[in-house]
C-alpha cells in the first residue's frame, strides 16, 4: 500500500483543495433548502387569496356575515346574526353549502345575463384581435423598413398609454361612427388593439428568416408562407397572447362604464364591482364562477403560456 | 522547397478558378455572358423590392386602419383640443391648458402618486422577479408547481381581487387581526398613508409571476460554455451573473420594464374598485383625476393632462431604448 508518495507539501494542497470542494458543495445544499423555503413561502402568499375565495363560496350566507359583516357591514340578512367586531380567518367552513351557488345560477338571472354579456365582449375580440394582429405583425417581422419602424414604435407608445388618455377623443369616434351604447363600441376598438400585434411581432421575428427564405426560394406566395409556415410556428405565441388579451378583456372595467350607459349590456366584471357591497354572501360564489374560465384556459393552456411567454421576452427583437 | 511552394500555389489558384466556376453555374450564371445577367438581376431586384414592399404593407393594412380610427386619430383630436379654448369656439389659445393644470392641486397630486407608484412597483417587481428566477433556475425541487403557483394570480378576475384585498386590508380585516395578535397597531390600510403599500403588493402579487417566467427563460438561454468557460477562469458566482447573464438579460429586462409599466397604469382598475371615485389622496392617480375631469365635462383639462402624461411615458420609453441599444449591443440573437 505504499505504492504511492507525496510530499508533505502536496498532500496539504490536496488536502485543502478536497476541502474547499465540499464546503462548496454544503454550501450548494443550504442554498437549494433556502431556495426552496423561499419559493414556498411565495407559494403559499401567492395561492392564499384565491384558495380563501374558493373555500369561502361553500359557506352559507349566514356564516360569510358572521365573518365578514365587519368589513361590508351587512346586517340584513333577516335572522338573528351574530356579527363578530373583527373578521374571522376562516379557511374551512362550518358547513359545506352549495346555496350561494344555487342562489346565483339558478334563482337570479341577471348574474348569467352579465356573465354571457362578459362572453360575448370576449370571444370576437379574441379572434378578430389576433387574426389582425397576426396579419400586421407578419407585415412589422418580415420587412423591414425605416417607416415601418416609426410605425412600430407609435404602436409601442399607443399601447403604453391608459385608457384615460384617449378617453374624450374615443367616446367622441364611437359616437361619430354611431356605435355608442352599442356592443360595437366595446369591440371595435378591442378588434384593432395593438398590444397583440406588438407581442406577435416580437415573437414572429424570433423564428429564423431562413424557414421563411427557403420557402420563398421553393417558389411559395406570400399568402403561403404566411398561412403555411408562418401560422403553425407561432402556435404557442398566438395561445400565449390569446390568453392575456383575454384577461385584459375578461376583466375590463373601464370601457363599459364609459361607453355603454345601459347597464344591461355591461360585462360582470363592471356589475360584480357593484355587488360587492351589498350582497356580499353571494359575491364570494360569483367570483368563483367568474374564475372557472379564466382558470381552464390555464390549466388547458399552461404549457402553451409558458412557452410563449418564454418566447415574447426574447432577445433582440 | 521552392518547387513544393509553386506546385502549391498552382494548385491553389486552380482550384480559385474551379471553385468560381461552380459558383457561378450554381448562381445560375456562365462564363460567357455575365454582363446582361448583372443587369437583368439588379432589375429583378428592384422589382422584387417594390413588390415586398407592397406585400407588407398589405399585410398590415387592416390594423393600421384600426389603430388609426381608435388610437391615432383620438390622440391627434387630444392634441387639439389641449390646444383650443373649448370644443365650440375652437379658438387657439396656446399654453393656456396647460397652466390651468399645472396650478391645478389635484393633478400635481395625482401626478405625484402615479409617479410615485410606478417609481417604486416597476423597479421592485423587476428585481423581485428577477430574484425569483434566479433562486427557481438554481436547481431547486418541484420547478413546475412552483412556476405553475406563481403565475395562478395571472388568473384571478379582479372582482375576486378586489373582494379579497378588502377582506384583507380593510380595517377590521385579516391583516390587522393577524398583525394585533402580535401586538401590532391596528392600522387603517386602504385609508392611511399605507395606502400605496397595499398596492404595491397587490401589483406585485399580480405580476410578479408573469415577469418570473420571462426571466427564466433568459437565464436560461445564455451560452452554457461561456458559464463553463467563467468557471473554468474560476470567476464567482457573482461576477458571473452581473458581467455575463445581466448582459444577456438586458433585452429581457427592457421588455419586462416595459411589460411592468403597462400593468402599473392597470391597477387603477383594483384600485377604482375598491375605493371608487374619490379615494384617500395617497391613492388619487391620474386615471382617477381623469375620470373626474371627465364626469364634469372639462374636456381641455383633461386633454392638457392626458398629453402631459403621454409625454412622460414617450420621454421614458425614449430613454430605456437608448440604454438597452447602448448596453446590449454586441450580442447576437
Amino acid at each position: 500500500m505504499s505504492g504511492l508518495k507525496l510530499p508533505a507539501g502536496e498532500v496539504a494542497f490536496y488536502e485543502k483543495a478536497i476541502r474547499k470542494a465540499r464546503r462548496k458543495r454544503k454550501i450548494y445544499k443550504y442554498g437549494i433548502v433556502a431556495g426552496t423555503v423561499i419559493c414556498a413561502i411565495f407559494a403559499i402568499l401567492f395561492l392564499l387569496p384565491t384558495i380563501l375565495t374558493v373555500t369561502n363560496s361553500f359557506m352559507s350566507s349566514s356564516e360569510i356575515n358572521a365573518n365578514y359583516g365587519a368589513v361590508f357591514q351587512t346586517t340584513d340578512t333577516g335572522g338573528k346574526v351574530f356579527i363578530s367586531k373583527t373578521v374571522n380567518l376562516k379557511f374551512i367552513p362550518d358547513m359545506v353549502s352549495f346555496d350561494q351557488y344555487i342562489t346565483v345560477l339558478f334563482k337570479s338571472p341577471e348574474y348569467l345575463v352579465k356573465f354571457w354579456n362578459s362572453v360575448f365582449y370576449v370571444g370576437p375580440i379574441l379572434i378578430v384581435q389576433l387574426m389582425i394582429a397576426m396579419l400586421a405583425s407578419y407585415g412589422f417581422a418580415r420587412y423591414r423598413g425605416r417607416v415601418r419602424e416609426v410605425i412600430f414604435f407609435l404602436y409601442i407608445i399607443m399601447m403604453l398609454m391608459p385608457y384615460q388618455v384617449t378617453l374624450v377623443p374615443n367616446y367622441l369616434v364611437s359616437s361619430w361612427l354611431g356605435i355608442l351604447d352599442t356592443r360595437w363600441a366595446i369591440w371595435l376598438p378591442g378588434f384593432f388593439s395593438p398590444f397583440a400585434v406588438y407581442l406577435l411581432t416580437k415573437f414572429i421575428r424570433r423564428i429564423p428568416t431562413e424557414v421563411m427564405e427557403a420557402a420563398s426560394i421553393d417558389g411559395a406566395s406570400e399568402w403561403q408562407i404566411f398561412s403555411q409556415i408562418c401560422v403553425p410556428l407561432c402556435k404557442s405565441g398566438l395561445i400565449s397572447i390569446g390568453i392575456l388579451v383575454f384577461i385584459d378583456y375578461w376583466n375590463m372595467v373601464e370601457q363599459p362604464l364609459i361607453l355603454l350607459s345601459n347597464d344591461e349590456l355591461h360585462p360582470l366584471s363592471v356589475f360584480l364591482s357593484k355587488i360587492n357591497a351589498h350582497e356580499i354572501s353571494l359575491a364570494f360564489a360569483v367570483a368563483v364562477i367568474y374564475l372557472v374560465p379564466p382558470l381552464l384556459i390555464f390549466l388547458y393552456g399552461e404549457e402553451y403560456l409558458i412557452e410563449g411567454i418564454s418566447y415574447q421576452g426574447g432577445l433582440k427583437g | 522547397m521552392e518547387k513544393l511552394k509553386n506546385v502549391s500555389d498552382k494548385v491553389s489558384e486552380m482550384a480559385e478558378k474551379v471553385n468560381r466556376n461552380l459558383r457561378r453555374n450554381a448562381a445560375g450564371q456562365t462564363d460567357k455572358a455575365p454582363k446582361m445577367h448583372r443587369g437583368m438581376k439588379i432589375n429583378r431586384n428592384t422589382k422584387k423590392t417594390v413588390r415586398e414592399t407592397c406585400v407588407s404593407w398589405g399585410f398590415l393594412m387592416p390594423s393600421l386602419m384600426g389603430v388609426m380610427t381608435f388610437f391615432v386619430l383620438p390622440f391627434c383630436v387630444v392634441v387639439f383640443y389641449a390646444l383650443v379654448n373649448n370644443p365650440i369656439q375652437k379658438e387657439f389659445v396656446g399654453l393656456f391648458n396647460f397652466e390651468r393644470v399645472f396650478t391645478n392641486n389635484a393633478f400635481r397630486q395625482a401626478a405625484y402618486n402615479t409617479f410615485k407608484f410606478s417609481i417604486i412597483a416597476v423597479p421592485l417587481s423587476v428585481i423581485l422577479s428577477l430574484f425569483l428566477a434566479v433562486v427557481m433556475e438554481s436547481g431547486i425541487p418541484f420547478k413546475s408547481q412552483f412556476r405553475s403557483f406563481f403565475l395562478s394570480p395571472m388568473m384571478v378576475p379582479i372582482a375576486s381581487i378586489v373582494l379579497i384585498w378588502q377582506v384583507l386590508f380593510h380595517f377590521n380585516g385579516i391583516i390587522n387581526v393577524i398583525g394585533m395578535s402580535f401586538g401590532g397597531p391596528k392600522i387603517d390600510w386602504l385609508k392611511s398613508d399605507k395606502a400605496q403599500i397595499v398596492i404595491v403588493v397587490l401589483f406585485l402579487w399580480k405580476n410578479l409571476g408573469y415577469n418570473m417566467i420571462l426571466f427564466m427563460a433568459a437565464l436560461s438561454s445564455v451560452p452554457k460554455d461561456l458559464l463553463e468557460v467563467a468557471r473554468l477562469e474560476s470567476a464567482t458566482d457573482a461576477q458571473i451573473f452581473w458581467t455575463i447573464k445581466m448582459r444577456y438579460l438586458s433585452s429581457t429586462i427592457l421588455f419586462v420594464t416595459i411589460m411592468s409599466l403597462i400593468n402599473s397604469f392597470k391597477v387603477f382598475r383594483e384600485i377604482y374598485l375598491m375605493t371608487g371615485d374619490y379615494p384617500y389622496k395617497t391613492l388619487y392617480m391620474m386615471q382617477h383625476f381623469m375620470n373626474n375631469t371627465f364626469a364634469s365635462v372639462d374636456y381641455q383639462k383633461l386633454s392638457a393632462s392626458a398629453i402631459l402624461m403621454a409625454m412622460v411615458i414617450i420621454v421614458l420609453m425614449l430613454i430605456m431604448f437608448v440604454t438597452e441599444n447602448r448596453y446590449g449591443k454586441d450580442i447576437e440573437g
